[in-house]
């Protein structure tokens, strides 16, 4: 079995809205492993983003511990944690987020500027297929054409992790097909550990490993014997 | 470059014309004070170094006679570093090809070397031959106003002997920045020159050989002028001293010192407003942009940048901003100060003038502009930096409105659901609201400080001379004369009405307050020349009282009922102690006046006049002149039209110049507010606006909720501009009064109509070009864009 990359112990997130307490993640115990592509599948509200944006570094738990490799996140600063997302992590969004006033090209530079061992823009853009589209804005390209850009920019710092939001929440399923097909290319060609947020249950047949979420908990994990390639699954 | 520094091009890119109109705002507090601080610099600089090559004295004294040999005693006295003496006098020109007569101030040039004070600063020509009787240098001003060439002569009535005198050369002089004839109100180079004249032809037309009756003064560094003025009193008191006064005194140097004083205040009160509002209007749209922004501020924390790197980002954005505005306002500024040195050089007779903004002034305009906005920005900034990433990706919850008493006012009002948006709008966000508000409530009141100076002129000019000064002219007199002598003015060519008038030098003092004056002797029932009340009806000075001007009496702090020391300098130069029995509003110099029969009883003389007031018709204004041009006791006539002519024209100039500024910065700041609060409106509407469209109201619908708010806001802003503007003018006349002159502050209602007008449509303007955004509204668009 491979090596675990993240693991949580007992995390809880709550949010106190106005004196009510709501459990985002309600003690969730969880290891993720090396170069693997895992799904974590489960209604709207069952926690999945959450604990994506706490793996990420992007958020704190309100209880709990989190590792990732030997290191424990829990206690980590905010200026920690940006070390720690700018070195290792890499994030796609179901909404792309590229800056509008920025090219393809430049918005993956917002990543090569500041990460410490970073692929050339041009590369990265090229692993997505969009090598001939670099000089345009977003407001200039597809949806599809789009979130690849994001891909192409959460890749290019060579992140050990990539953490994708419902990549394909936001496109028509052919185009979603081919946003998978480049994230399982980079999973495979690079060994980079995926982690992909959907409520797409047909999604769940490209991974190597699947997590039910329920009400802030893990309700299942599922290991995958054969996996589909992207182009086999459709929605 | 950086993609976050692309991302920074572009947005400022994109916002241009929003950030052209805040950088506009700022470049107007740059200009502003580069031109204020500029100038400041140049005229005590210029002053500075003129007074210092030049030798310009510290005390000056005037005497009816005193001997030459009084010099060395003078000399003698602690602290005098040098002493000079002089004859001058007052003569009446005759100038060829002019029918009026002008005045001249004659100056003695010593004979064996150069003067040793109030050096003469040589413009063309020469210094008249010590030996020559004819020959003189006037003061280029008056030259060149007056057309002559060296070579050219006039005549002169110098106490009675008509003479001839060629200009040698031409001079300026220390003593003389600021050229004003005896009672003349502003400078009329035609009227008035300055003329040197040998010492030995001078002694012989006023009859001083071996004395002299004008001494200058220079004292030693750190030495105390006080003092040595009472020693020089005491000295010249036997020789008819009329009180040694130091440069605060000196007619041309207390003008300057107003002028420079008066840049002080414009440089402190002005460029700080200019400032705050457009740390306002940058905090404005940087917070709106931090809005629309979240989800990359978002992003970018999700990649790796740091709090500190995207607070930066932002601040950078409001530090090109800045840097716009600093570098037109620098353009404008060193222009406009230029074009104000300029101006300067014609109003005041500077031989040179050392223009030179320091660097400091555009450093320290810089640094201040970027300072401002860095401070507006800084709020938006943190609030980018310290939304918290996870946060930040999700949309923005909807603003938070709830029902308040308005909403049960609103809904009893029955008002239109576009007015009832508009007035949440505002109630929702009161503190921005507010601060829109406060930005064109002083675009207004910059109308209202600008323009007020126009009423405040008029009533100066009705009260100076339609009021008070009803003459239409003065004679001058070289020495007192019986008042019976007024038959033979009243025989004089097209004169109607003559009226006598006695001046006399005088020290005011009231416990160790002290003023030095002139106190004017006035005839009860004397119609042209009147002292008026608050009322404006005629007051009579009561035997044994004395009526003060209110900036006198606020000087010596002194109410009417209470008592000062009058010490008369010239006469028998007694002291007596009299009664303060009213106060009058005067605008120009510091008036006291005493009952003319009181005073000639007090001097235990005969009446007699100094000047004599006089109406005339005007058909026969040559006759007269050419009457008085052969007249030898009359050493001057002073034309109450020309003097009104002459200061209207002044300063009509400036103030027409002065007022286009104001308004320009006025629509500026419009512009600034209005423009950016609309785009903000919309670009927070563009949705609702667009709903409502798809709802199916028309343009004119949605147009009005963005219009109406706006217009809403700048309607609510105008009595505050009023009252701010009531504000500053109030600063303003205090700032610009002296013992020269005060301003009234004269509010009128056309004043604030004209102001709201200039406002009120700058801003409709303003929002009708955003307006303009709603006809290309994609409303397929805008409802699929994420907020």
């Amino acid at each position: 079995m491979a090596d675990i990359i993240f693991r949580t112990q007992g995390v809880t997130k709550i949010y106190d809205t106005g004196g009510v307490k709501v459990y985002a993640l309600d003690g969730v115990d969880l290891e993720l492993y090396k170069s693997e592509l895992t799904v974590l599948l489960g209604p709207s509200g069952s926690g999945k983003s959450t604990l994506l944006n706490i793996l990420g570094g992007l958020d704190h738990a309100t209880g709990g511990r989190v590792w990732f490799d030997q290191t424990e996140l829990t206690n980590m600063s905010d200026r920690e944690l940006t070390r720690y997302r700018r070195d290792h992590v890499g994030f796609v969004f179901q909404f792309y987020n590229l800056v509008p006033s920025l090219t393809a090209r430049e918005n993956v530079q917002l990543v090569t500027d500041v990460a410490p061992d970073p692929m050339p823009a041009d590369e990265a853009l090229g692993l997505v297929g969009l090598g001939k589209r670099m000089d345009h804005f977003p407001s200039e390209m597809s949806g599809g054409e789009q979130q690849r850009v994001a891909i192409a920019r959460a890749i290019a710092k060579r992140p050990q992790i990539l953490l994708c939001d419902e990549p394909t929440g936001a496109l028509d399923s052919a185009t979603g097909v081919q946003v998978l097909e480049v994230l399982r290319d980079i999973n495979d060609r690079f060994g980079t550990t995926t982690v992909v947020i959907t409520h797409n249950a047909e999604i769940q047949r490209m991974a190597h490993r699947v997590i039910f979420f329920q009400d802030g908990k893990i309700s299942e994990t599922r290991v995958n014997e054969t996996r589909l390639a992207p182009s086999e699954i459709v929605w | 470059m950086h993609a976050l520094d692309i991302k920074l091009l572009r947005d400022f890119k994109r916002l241009w014309i929003q950030a052209l109109a805040i950088a506009m705002v700022l470049a107007c507090g740059v200009a502003i004070l580069l031109t204020s601080v500029g100038m400041y610099k140049a005229l005590s600089e210029t002053r500075i170094a003129y007074y210092e090559r030049n030798r310009f004295a510290d005390v000056f004294a005037h005497a009816t006679r005193a001997p030459l040999s009084l010099l060395a005693e003078i000399a003698n006295i602690d602290g005098v570093m040098n002493v000079e003496a002089r004859i001058t006098g007052g003569a009446t020109l005759d100038i060829p090809g002019r029918v009026r007569t002008a005045v001249g101030q004659i100056l003695s040039y010593p004979e064996d070397a150069d003067p040793v004070l109030n050096l003469p600063f040589l413009v063309t020509g020469r210094f008249p031959n010590a030996l020559s009787t004819t020959e003189v240098t006037v003061n280029a001003p008056f030259a060149r106003a007056n057309g002559f060439e060296l070579g050219d002569s006039f005549s002169a009535n110098l106490r009675g002997q008509k003479r001839d005198l060629t200009i040698v050369g031409t001079a300026l002089s220390p003593e003389f920045v600021y050229t004003i004839g005896p009672g003349a109100l502003m400078p009329d180079n035609t009227a008035f020159g300055i003329i040197w004249m040998p010492e030995r032809a001078a002694a012989a037309a006023f009859d001083m050989t071996g004395a002299f009756n004008d001494v200058s003064i220079a004292l030693a560094a750190g030495t105390t002028t006080a003092p040595v003025i009472d020693a020089v009193d005491t000295l010249l008191e036997p020789f008819g001293g009329l009180g040694a006064y130091d440069r605060t005194t000196q007619q041309s140097d207390a003008f300057l010192d107003a002028e420079i004083n008066q840049l002080k205040g414009m440089a402190a009160i002005l460029p700080p407003i200019f400032f705050v509002i457009s740390g306002f209007l940058v905090s404005m749209v940087m917070s709106r942009i931090i809005t629309l922004e979240r989800s990359e501020i978002g992003l970018l924390k999700a990649i790796g940048y740091s709090n500190i790197e995207i607070c930066l980002h932002y601040l950078m954005l409001a530090a090109l901003i800045a840097v716009v505005g600093v570098l037109v306002g620098w353009a404008a500024g060193t222009a406009l100060a230029r074009t104000t040195a300029w101006q300067y050089a014609q109003f005041f007779d500077f031989p040179f003038v050392i223009f030179r903004v320091s660097y400091w002034v555009y450093a320290a305009s810089g640094l201040a502009a970027l300072l401002t906005t860095s401070l507006g920005a800084m709020q938006a900034a943190l609030r980018a930096a310290r939304l918290a990433p996870a946060i930040a990706m999700q949309p923005p919850a909807p603003p938070r409105f709830k029902r308040s008493f308005v909403d049960d006012v609103m809904t009893h009002l029955r008002l239109a659901q576009s007015t009832v948006m508009i007035l949440r709008s505002l109630l929702r966000w009161p503190l921005r609201s507010f601060l829109t508000s406060l930005g064109l409530a002083l675009a207004v009141a910059s109308v209202i400080a600008a323009t007020f100076i126009n009423d405040a002129l008029d009533e100066i000019v009705d009260l100076a001379f339609y009021q008070t000064n009803r003459q239409d002219a003065m004679l001058l007199f070289a020495d007192e004369i019986p008042e019976a002598a007024l038959e033979d003015v009243r025989h004089l060519p097209g004169v109607l009405q003559a009226e006598s008038q006695q001046f006399h030098a005088a020290i005011l003092r009231h416990g160790h307050l002290a003023k030095r004056v002139a106190v004017e002797a006035h005839r009860p029932g004397n119609d042209l020349s009147r002292v008026l009340d608050a009322k404006g009806k005629p007051l009579e000075v009561p035997p044994g009282g004395i009526v003060l001007s209110e900036r006198l009496a606020e000087y010596l702090e002194v109410q009417p009922g209470q008592s000062i020391d009058v010490e008369f300098l010239s006469g028998r130069r007694e002291t007596f102690s009299v009664n303060v029995t009213a106060l009058v509003e005067l605008h120009f110099g510091l008036g006291a006046y005493v009952d003319f029969a009181y005073l000639n009883a007090l001097f235990r003389q005969a009446p007699r006049v100094s000047t004599v007031n006089i109406t005339l018709d005007t058909a026969q204004t040559d006759a007269l002149h050419a009457a008085i041009k052969n007249t030898p006791r009359i050493t001057g006539i002073i034309e109450m039209n020309e003097n009104r002519r002459s200061f209207q024209d002044t300063i009509e100039k400036n103030i027409l110049v002065m007022n286009a500024i104001y308004i320009v910065v006025a629509v500026l700041i419009t512009i600034g507010v209005a423009y950016n609060a609309a785009r903000i409106q919309l670009s927070e509407r563009a949705r609702e606006l667009a709903s409502l469209r798809i709802l199916g109201y028309g343009r004119g619908e949605i147009s009005y909720i963005l219009v109406g708010e706006m217009m809403l806001i700048a309607l609510v802003a105008q009595p505050f501009g009023w009252l701010i503007g009531a504000g500053i003018a109030r600063m303003m006349t205090n700032a610009f009064t002296s013992d020269l002159y005060a301003i009234p502050l004269v509010l009128k209602p056309p004043r604030f109509t004209f102001a709201s007008l200039v406002v009120l449509s700058a801003a409709l303007a303003s929002v009708m070009i955003v307006r303009r955004r709603l006809d290309r509204l994609d409303l397929v668009a805008v409802m699929k864009t994420r907020e």
